[in-house]
């Protein structure tokens, strides 16, 4: 369908401007489509108190109040976040990830009781991305203010990920900390034969003994 | 519908949209091409998107100057071997990265797409030294002048046709010069290392010997490909041949290799 055909189609369907407006901002969200998002719009008309004002209440609470933590970057109502200020943690261990989904999935885990430093993407140098686009400088300035004794890698095994681990790994050895990064290989409940070379490479290169 | 079937390297992968990526590769038959991946921005495809994977590829599209589209299937996945490797990693981006800076789309290079392949190979060997690794660079960068056109005649003296005794190279025609003709403009000359000249049977002895051969490539590189772009060369060259004279023993600030990166003024 061309533009224009899907203007004049937009123009045509009896749907009021503002829920029209609606239904296409709803359609730019990741995951959804102006198919999704008209059914979404439709639901919460047809749920207007039980549903509608309370998203749209939280919408406003969070778009008003969440902070982006000035320490490590996670997002969080507090500034700095619960995570930074939280007594019980682990200050000597630091786990660096990518975006705020990986703390998230981190925390899911439940595995890390140490704090983390969200860098806010990798280095891309084909595409002009440097350490002064990511939060590098933070980074390096905690490990001296927050006495970190290891920094853990938590980075995707990507070519922009790993180029930003190894980075990262060369300037923070000068700062005289220990260096490690999450290990790379099988998952558990997978099968070898259906694994890519690349992961195998890895699994293989990254043995233990048992 | 138009297709092609052929086998490319991953040069760059850029999202497009959620779920789609552009895909640019350096293919064997047809030279660099980008295209899109329907689902390329997907956790199974990630996998094979990686810059330096082998692909099988398919390209469809209606019309032969269309974007059209790659079907991706694994050849060989180089870069799952190179991604713990912070040289080799470092290597692998700057061959990378000057075939996307000066190689146009859509011409076939096949001594380009089988110089980037035997680098990626050797890029694999794990035992391979740095010394070695550091060849395989300048010898792509060699191919990658000549199948551009801009290539080096190392075979005989520019001066006196003869091909011994070669030991520099003229920063202007590119032409190789024997010792003695070179003589009066030693100064001037770019050096020549001995694992470049006519006959020379063994890798670089050193880094120095090293150096000298990043030195006469990134010189023409920088005043025929990149000057041509107004582009400087990518500093991940610079970067990767930092990281390689420091693995062979070298400290990387004693060249004035990034100087090198800049194209020379118009």
């Amino acid at each position: 369908m061309g533009k224009q055909e899907g203007a004049e189609k937009r123009m045509k369907t009896p749907v009021h401007p503002r829920i029209d407006g609606l239904i296409q901002a709803i359609a730019r969200l990741p995951g959804l489509g102006p198919r999704s998002a008209r059914r979404i719009v439709l639901d919460l008309l047809a749920h207007r108190e039980s549903r509608m004002r309370p998203l749209a209440e939280l919408m406003r609470q969070v778009a008003d109040e969440i902070r982006e933590c000035p320490r490590c970057g996670n997002l969080d109502l507090a500034e700095p976040c619960t995570i930074c200020r939280d007594e019980r943690r682990q200050g000597h261990a630091l786990c660096v990830v990518e975006q705020v989904s990986d703390l998230w999935a981190l925390e899911r885990a439940g595995l890390h009781r140490g704090r983390y430093h969200v860098l806010g993407g990798v280095l891309n140098a084909l595409e002009g991305i440097g350490p002064k686009d990511l939060r590098i400088a933070p980074l390096v300035a905690r490990i001296d203010a927050e006495g970190v004794e290891e920094v853990i890698l938590a980075l995707s095994a990507t070519v922009d990920g790993q180029t930003t681990a190894h980075y990262l790994a060369e300037r923070l050895h000068e700062k005289g900390v220990r260096v490690t990064a999450i290990a790379h290989g099988v998952p558990v409940g997978g099968s070898l034969d259906y694994l890519d070379e690349g992961t195998l490479a890895a699994a293989l290169k990254d043995r233990r003994p048992v | 519908m138009i297709e092609w079937r052929d086998e490319g390297i991953v040069l760059a992968v850029r999202r497009h949209g959620e779920a789609h990526a552009l895909l640019d590769v350096m293919s064997a038959g047809h030279g660099r091409w980008c295209a899109l991946v329907h689902g390329g921005a997907s956790r199974a495809k990630q996998a094979l998107l990686q810059p330096g994977n082998r692909l099988d590829l398919v390209w469809r599209a209606r019309l032969a100057d269309q974007l059209g589209h790659f079907g991706v299937e694994p050849a060989a996945l180089h870069a799952g071997s190179i991604l713990g490797d912070p040289l080799r990693l470092k290597l692998m981006l700057a061959a990378v990265a000057l075939v996307l800076g000066i190689v146009p789309e859509r011409h076939p290079y096949p001594r380009i797409h089988a110089g980037l392949a035997g680098l990626l190979e050797l890029l694999t060997i794990s035992d391979a030294p740095p010394l070695r690794l550091g060849e395989g660079l300048v010898r792509f960068e060699l191919g990658l002048l000549a199948d551009l056109g801009f290539g080096l005649d190392l075979a005989c003296c520019a001066v006196t046709g003869s091909s011994e005794d070669l030991t520099h190279v003229s920063p202007k025609s590119g032409r190789a010069v024997s010792r003695e003709a070179g003589a009066p403009w030693v100064d001037r000359l770019l050096d020549l290392p001995a694992f470049l000249r006519p006959g020379a049977n063994a890798g670089p002895s050193d880094d120095e010997e090293l150096e000298q051969g990043f030195r006469l490539t990134g010189h023409f590189l920088a005043r025929h490909a990149f000057a041509a772009t107004h582009r400087p060369i990518p500093p991940v060259r610079s970067d990767a041949i930092a990281a390689l004279l420091a693995a062979t023993g070298k400290e990387a600030e004693r060249t004035q290799l990034a100087a090198d990166a800049q194209p020379p003024r118009a």
